[in-house]
């Protein structure tokens, strides 16, 4: 498997939305080739016929009534928001020239 | 009479439970010796981030009303009520309380109030359990030693410049130390079991889906499970029995009966001994791993000779794909953080930085890149390159396909027959701050023997099994989906089997520095680790 080069860890960290400072770039760039260094041993196994496991309790198709219940009030639920504007949350634009 | 004799602290929760019912000590007493204890000693032991007085008094007067009721009622009202009413509990701080604090470990959750309770406070609120107050853990519950928590790192009272394991730290410690009889922590890949065994206390994962995760910080929401710490099995196995069971808010909580024998453990020792003749339990030898401590190693081998003098049938037996399961587990548990962590946006709760400009980009990765730490940060970017477009089938997929082949292994032995596994439940015993802090992969190794039984979803229970150089081991048990009953009983016969060894009145050595004036847990770490070691 391919390292990675510290622009590749710069990506990845974009992709994330994690600001990094250069001195964390640089660790990290480190860091991250041995742990993948690690996974190599994956490659030894054959897996083809294998299925992947994402559960293991074989739970399946739980169903519910769809009822209505109470929710939280909406003070609750505002009471974290950082910025507040009476019932909404405050966000950042996201459109160019809003 | 000594101190420690007369000390309530000391007692073991079902004491508290048969003293709290025949009148001889009140909740509130009890909750106050506790926070007594946890306050002063927590300058030495940083086990609390929040300890809550005034809670825990209140919640303690309401049992102490209830169990005067229910002693005015008569012994069937008594013996009706849940042996935790009364008894004081910590909770890992990424469980939600209502109006209070919840922070993961984290910076990003500093300040965030819960706005509801988890489905697990909810139910040790109906047993009349006293909650004292959030335990210190590893951010998000990433780690195996409690350093990477945001709040400081935990000393562990059995020798005050060695970590108490991870992540669920400040929960084992706060049983080890008698700040509080039990405590609850989670368990991603050992966070329960590890802690349990560097502290020399018992701690279960039980089953996947056993336990709501309602209202609890998630992790690896595959992995991720909650349990019970406790000083002694039966305790532990209360605790689990207060809080399993299905809840409609979390799907992934399962529909199987909660064993009402996780009450009723035999209070003999040799009655809980004689419960291990004829069974066959597993020893698998790819869990002595490379690097692991000898005397660990030696300490384990002891024990399990004393399970088969008592009528155990022990065959040594083989995981074959055990030594993929620390490759497997850190691609898919970060995979999984870094889709959960995702949530951390700074939009609608948590810390947020709005830069001037307006560019909405610019304040997540400010937010985000201000609030995690070093290791969640390397946790989210393995995860997201693991899932990133071109290298999806190379490491994720990758990994849950072995993950088949691990879940497997046991599959293969329990289908033979083997009523349980046992094996080492950390390949050390305490280690000293930073000793494994510059390199991560070392630090993953501490949860070798952990990590598999989260990847096949299994329950695992570790218990104190004797004390290397003056520090405790741990020993696991590990059974097929929902033995948490069988367990338990296996763990109890190891307990009765071992109850007058000399290693069991060994009390952890540094409890009486952690109550004086000393350096605290930060600045032990600082001077063995250095500060290069992020």
């Amino acid at each position: 498997m391919p390292g990675l080069s510290r622009d590749d860890v710069a990506h990845v960290a974009h992709l994330a939305r994690l600001g990094l400072t250069p001195d964390e770039l640089d660790r990290l760039e480190g860091q991250l080739n041995h742990i993948l260094e690690q996974y190599a041993i994956l490659t030894r196994l054959d897996t083809e016929h294998i299925p992947p496991t994402a559960q293991t309790i074989e739970l399946e198709n739980i169903l519910r009534d769809d009822v209505v219940t109470p929710s939280l009030p909406v003070e609750a639920v505002l009471s974290n928001a950082p910025a507040r504007d009476g019932d909404f949350i405050v966000v950042p634009p996201i459109l160019a020239g809003g | 009479m000594t101190d420690a004799m007369t000390d309530a602290t000391r007692l073991h929760a079902h004491e508290m439970a048969a003293q709290l019912r025949a009148g001889e000590v009140s909740a509130r007493e009890l909750a106050t010796a506790h926070l007594d204890r946890a306050e002063r000693e927590n300058a030495g032991l940083n086990a609390w981030l929040s300890i809550d007085r005034t809670r825990a008094l209140a919640e303690a007067d309401a049992a102490d009303a209830r169990l005067g009721a229910a002693r005015a009622a008569g012994p069937t009202a008594v013996t009706a009520e849940h042996p935790l009413l009364g008894i004081p509990v910590a909770l890992k701080d990424l469980i939600s309380v209502a109006g209070g604090q919840c922070t993961a470990g984290s910076r990003i959750l500093e300040g965030y109030v819960a706005p509801y309770d988890a489905h697990i406070v909810e139910r040790l609120r109906a047993v009349g359990a006293v909650s004292l107050g959030k335990t210190n853990m590893d951010e998000f519950a990433m780690g195996s030693s409690n350093e990477h928590s945001a709040y400081g790192p935990v000393s562990n009272p059995w020798d005050l410049d060695t970590v108490p394991g991870g992540s669920s730290g400040g929960s084992a410690v706060a049983v080890a130390a008698y700040h509080a009889p039990l405590s609850i922590g989670t368990d991603t890949g050992g966070s329960i079991r590890q802690p349990a065994a560097l502290c020399g206390i018992v701690g279960m994962k039980p089953t996947y889906g056993r336990v709501s995760r309602y209202g609890i910080v998630a992790f690896a929401s595959s992995l991720d499970q909650v349990g019970p710490f406790g000083r002694d099995v039966r305790d532990a196995a209360a605790l689990l029995h207060a809080i399993a069971g299905r809840d409609d808010r979390d799907s992934t909580s399962a529909p199987v009966p909660v064993p009402g024998g996780l009450l009723s453990l035999p209070n003999s020792d040799d009655e809980a001994a004689a419960g291990l003749r004829g069974k066959r339990l597993g020893l698998p030898r790819e869990y002595f791993v490379q690097g692991m401590d000898p005397d660990v190693a030696y300490r384990i081998r002891e024990s399990v000779e004393t399970l088969e003098a008592a009528g155990a049938i022990v065959d040594e037996v083989s995981l074959p794909h055990t030594e993929y399961g620390l490759a497997t587990y850190y691609i898919v548990a970060p995979a999984e953080a870094s889709a959960n962590l995702a949530r951390y946006d700074g939009v609608r709760f948590g810390r947020s930085v709005r830069l001037a400009g307006g560019d909405f980009i610019a304040d997540y990765l400010a937010t985000r890149g201000e609030g995690f730490g070093a290791e969640v940060k390397r946790r989210i970017m393995l995860g997201t390159y693991a899932l990133s477009a071109g290298y999806y089938d190379a490491y994720y997929l990758k990994a849950q396909k072995v993950r088949t082949l691990i879940k497997r292994d046991f599959d293969d032995l329990f289908m033979a027959g083997f009523d349980a596994l046992v094996a080492p439940t950390s390949p050390s015993v305490a280690f000293r701050f930073g000793a494994k802090l510059a390199d991560p992969v070392q630090m993953y190794l501490s949860d070798a023997c952990t990590l598999p039984v989260n990847m096949a979803g299994l329950p695992g229970l570790s218990v104190p099994c004797g004390l290397s150089e003056g520090m405790p081991v741990g020993l696991q048990f590990i059974g097929p989906a929902w033995s948490e009953d069988r367990l338990f009983r296996l763990g109890r016969a190891f307990e009765g089997l071992t109850a007058t060894a000399d290693w069991r009145r060994v009390e952890p050595r540094d409890l009486a520095r952690a109550a004086q004036p000393g350096p605290t847990p930060a600045e032990r770490m600082a001077r063995l680790a250095g500060s290069a070691a992020h």
